[in-house]
């Protein structure tokens, strides 16, 4: 006890500060939307209840097996194809960047530099990044101008802005850094002397690639894949401008119900998704401890 | 080995180019897009060079009060940057020991990061409306003039908006932190403390110079994810809107080049703010030798 005393300013209050934002703009905050998940509502405002209607209302339908899919499960199937294109094309193209980066840049002063230059676009606006893909892929835009001189096509083509394929260019394009930065983080980290002592043995570039580098990066995929698959899940925005406000999403579902203050139906939303997003975390937090990354 | 220039490593180099002209070819080509003459459209060509546009935006035309929206979002920037960089860097200091909660707090700012913007909004949101309904439960109860007369709500962009960006800004900057210390050579911290020091001049002296380029990091980080910070605020920033926000509501409503020209500006103030950053971590790597 004594010892403990003599301890005392401890360096550990130091975190009061950071801790304080965390429990009033977080932990209260979620906790408040899973209580307010259960209440009643009327056109004006919330009241207090514990009742499941909201939950029983996003599946509604959704176990008659007759009539087609129910709109939540359509909206979650969507996501969840969302998720994994982009997943699949941020994977491939932040791992070969990372690569690039990690092993073929000798310099350091010049890994930096492309290293920045891959993180200056994080740091300025989204919705920007957004539209400026209108002048490239819209009906009179620079590819179908390309497409139609070329005598390709013979119509200017609509897939290209406002629809599922802009969404997954805009995520890939707006979140291929999330998985830039983890994987390189993990190629940096490995011994070199591993690479050079398989080539030793006759391990050729692909062999390597797969049977060393790859699995030496696991932790870096998986955090990368875990921030990349939630910001997808809970999108609403990127969806929205670039689907042209045609195409659901679970987060829009969410800020529609808000927009008309269905506050406890967004609440129950809310909780699914988060539920969701936590459990597709936990399966891959089981393959890497996170702390030991930084 | 790896480095041998042979034909994998010219493919890397192309497609490291190919990926690079993605990131910025877009954005390069609404800047280029918002010097279209007046009678220019959203798409090439160009009719015309001009800065017509930006005239436009300028006299406020036809787009929403920009300048207050612009001006809003650089204080309440400023704002978070100055309070990130702070609590994540005394969180930072002391998380460098366990203590009671440590592992709490850690999981709170992994989980912050990942967390659905749109939850996070949404709690936000109800737990001011609660805040709210008691505040004129409180006043129609005691009979509080200036509640019953005054009071509107409490949601608004320096408390809930400003918290609501705060948990976004916050985990990269204890991040960072982390980082930082976990490279961070002791020995001089304890030469400092044998030699006499105390713990606050030891950090004045000898940490505080030492992490300083990354404060830097800290603090670009804070602005400028503020800045452009749009999910998380969305429900949260009452009456006046920020830059993302009005921009948001403009993508659906504005036909004319002018939102490009918005799009160079602000473009060019993210730009100014991570080369001013930049430069000053050189600064401060070249002034340590």
């Amino acid at each position: 006890m004594m010892k403990f005393l003599k301890l005392k300013p401890s360096v550990g209050l130091l975190s009061i500060p950071y801790s304080l934002i965390f429990i009033f703009f977080f932990f209260i905050p979620l906790v408040l939307t899973f209580i307010i998940s259960f209440w009643d509502y009327n056109e004006y405002s919330i009241i207090p209840d514990f009742i499941f209607e909201n939950y029983s209302y996003i599946f509604k339908d959704c176990l008659n097996f007759q009539k087609d899919m129910c709109v939540t499960f359509k909206t979650y199937l969507s996501t969840f194809i969302f998720c994994f294109i982009t997943w699949f094309f941020t994977l491939i193209i932040g791992f070969f960047v990372a690569y690039f980066l990690a092993f073929y840049v000798n310099s350091i002063t010049w890994q930096i530099v492309l290293f920045l230059l891959c993180t200056i676009p994080f740091w300025t606006s989204n919705v920007i990044r957004m539209i400026s893909w209108i002048p490239l892929l819209g009906r009179n835009g620079l590819v179908n101008d390309f497409l139609l001189s070329t005598g390709i096509v013979d119509a200017p083509q609509e897939w290209l802005l406002y629809s599922g394929f802009s969404i997954v260019l805009a995520f890939v394009h707006l979140y291929t850094l999330f998985m830039i930065v983890p994987i390189f983080n993990s190629m940096m980290r490995i011994d070199k002397s591993i690479i050079e002592a398989a080539y030793d043995n006759g391990a050729n570039g692909l062999q390597i690639l797969w049977n060393v580098i790859i699995p030496l990066c696991k932790p870096g995929i998986v955090i990368g894949s875990i921030f990349v698959i939630t910001v997808v899940m809970g999108d609403f925005i990127t969806i929205g401008i670039m689907g042209g406000q045609q195409i659901p999403s679970i987060g829009k579902i969410i800020y529609v119900e808000m927009s008309y203050l269905q506050l406890p139906a967004a609440a129950a939303n809310a909780v699914i998704l988060l539920a969701l997003t936590l459990l597709i975390i936990w399966i891959m937090t089981k393959m890497i401890d996170i702390r030991k990354e930084l | 080995m790896l480095n041998k220039k042979n034909k994998t490593y010219y493919f890397c180099v192309f497609f490291f180019c190919l990926f690079v002209l993605f990131l910025y070819g877009p954005t390069f080509t609404i800047v280029l897009l918002s010097f279209q003459g007046p009678d220019g459209g959203l798409t090439f060509p160009l009719n015309g060079v001009s800065t017509y546009w930006f005239e436009e935006l300028w006299r406020g035309g036809s787009v929403v009060d920009i300048g207050s929206a612009f001006k809003r979002s650089i204080i309440l920037g400023v704002i978070v940057m100055v309070l990130t960089v702070l609590l994540s860097v005394s969180a930072g200091l002391a998380f460098r020991k366990k203590f009671w909660g440590s592992d709490t707090i850690f999981f709170a700012t992994v989980a912050s990061l990942i967390v659905p913007s749109i939850v996070l909004s949404l709690g936000v949101a109800l737990q001011f409306r609660l805040l709210d309904d008691f505040t004129k439960w409180l006043g129609s109860t005691f009979d509080i003039n200036y509640i019953n007369e005054f009071f509107q709500t409490t949601l608004g962009m320096f408390t809930s908006g400003l918290g609501a960006q705060l948990t976004w800004t916050l985990p990269f900057g204890l991040l960072i932190m982390f980082a930082v210390f976990n490279r961070f050579d002791k020995s001089y911290e304890e030469a400092a403390r044998d030699l006499g020091a105390t713990p606050w001049k030891t950090f004045k002296e000898v940490v505080f110079p030492l992490i300083a380029p990354s404060i830097i990091g800290i603090a670009l980080f804070g602005f400028t994810l503020s800045y452009d910070e749009l999910a998380r605020s969305s429900q949260v920033m009452g009456a006046g809107n920020t830059l993302p926000l009005e921009l948001k509501g403009l993508t659906t409503t504005v036909t004319t080049p002018v939102i490009y020209a918005l799009g160079t500006v602000t473009t060019f103030v993210s730009f100014s703010v991570i080369g001013i950053s930049i430069a000053c971590y050189i600064w401060l790597k070249r002034k340590k030798g």
